[in-house]
């Protein structure tokens, strides 16, 4: 069976499905993240006090600087095929992955350390939305190195048979990747500066 | 091909760009957080802050500045409900359950 329209736009829409498909899924993916947000601001709103410099702001932002830098990293993954470039794609896309995984150590390592303090999602209402929001949003790296190691590895051999379909399936991941980075955007301010 | 690679090449200038505007209002942000503001100031300027952040990265890096309608549509729709869910705790705030008459 072939699917239709994984290289060319089809006629009604002007897109590929797979991208049309991406960004349906990262709207249900905004209200996920929105319920939480939601939540967040219920606690907040009802909490008598709210603890203030409870995490390490420090951590916090070098966690920021990997996303941020892991995006521009996917971005230019995908110029690279653009420009017929596989080799530096391949690096840049590595480059992406070895960001994600210093994210994920260094979330290793703060949670370790609240853990072992006694900190975790049952000592308070903020440790809980804390361990709920960031641990939610970990998966959601993880996920997206699953299918990084994926293009890096198996998935690559469809650069050789279909490049446009190859470079289509690299956008999308793409655009999964700069939502998890938008999502952090907002998560570090609100749970580490506020 | 070759106009589209043009383009890529001008597109790489824009995030490289965006990547040191990104870095500049993170420095910025946490910079903020130091002059221990008055809350409702700090809240508002950490958001500004993100808000900017988040759209440099929607607009530039997830190409939204130029798509097409059926994605603009589908987005439309989820501001729309994302604002609904995200008010949704004032209808909790505004209604007398569990209060003493």
């Amino acid at each position: 069976m072939i699917i239709p329209y994984t290289v060319e736009a089809r006629p009604d829409t002007g897109l590929h499905n797979g991208k049309l498909g991406i960004w349906l899924f990262l709207a249900s993916e905004v209200m996920l993240f929105g319920a939480l947000f939601s939540s967040y601001i219920l606690l907040r709103v009802g909490a008598p006090e709210w603890p203030h410099h409870e995490l390490s702001v420090k951590l916090g932002a070098i966690n920021t600087i990997i996303l941020i830098s892991s995006s521009v990293t996917m971005v230019m993954a995908w110029a690279s095929l653009k420009m017929n470039d596989f080799k530096k794609h391949r690096l840049y896309l590595l480059a992406t992955f070895a960001l994600s995984a210093f994210f994920l150590v260094n979330k290793y390592f703060e949670y370790s350390e609240h853990l072992s303090k006694g900190e975790g999602p049952w000592h308070s209402t903020f440790f809980a939305i804390y361990f709920t929001m960031t641990g939610l949003h970990g998966l959601h790296i993880l996920g997206g190195m699953v299918v990084m190691a994926y293009f890096l590895g198996p998935g690559a051999g469809l650069w050789k048979k279909n490049p446009e379909q190859f470079t289509n399936r690299i956008e999308i991941t793409g655009l999964y990747w700069h939502f998890v980075d938008l999502v952090w955007i907002f998560l570090f301010p609100v749970l580490y500066l506020l | 091909m070759h106009s589209d690679q043009a383009e890529v090449k001008k597109s790489v200038r824009s995030y490289m760009t965006v990547f040191v505007m990104l870095m500049v209002f993170t420095v910025l942000t946490v910079a903020a957080s130091r002059f221990h503001l008055a809350v409702p100031v700090a809240i508002t300027l950490a958001l500004v802050i993100a808000a900017m952040k988040g759209s440099m990265v929607a607009s530039v890096f997830m190409h939204l500045s130029h798509e097409k309608r059926a994605i603009y549509g589908a987005l439309l729709l989820t501001i729309v409900f994302f604002l609904v869910l995200l008010f949704i705790p004032v209808l909790s705030m505004m209604d007398h359950i569990g209060t003493p008459k």
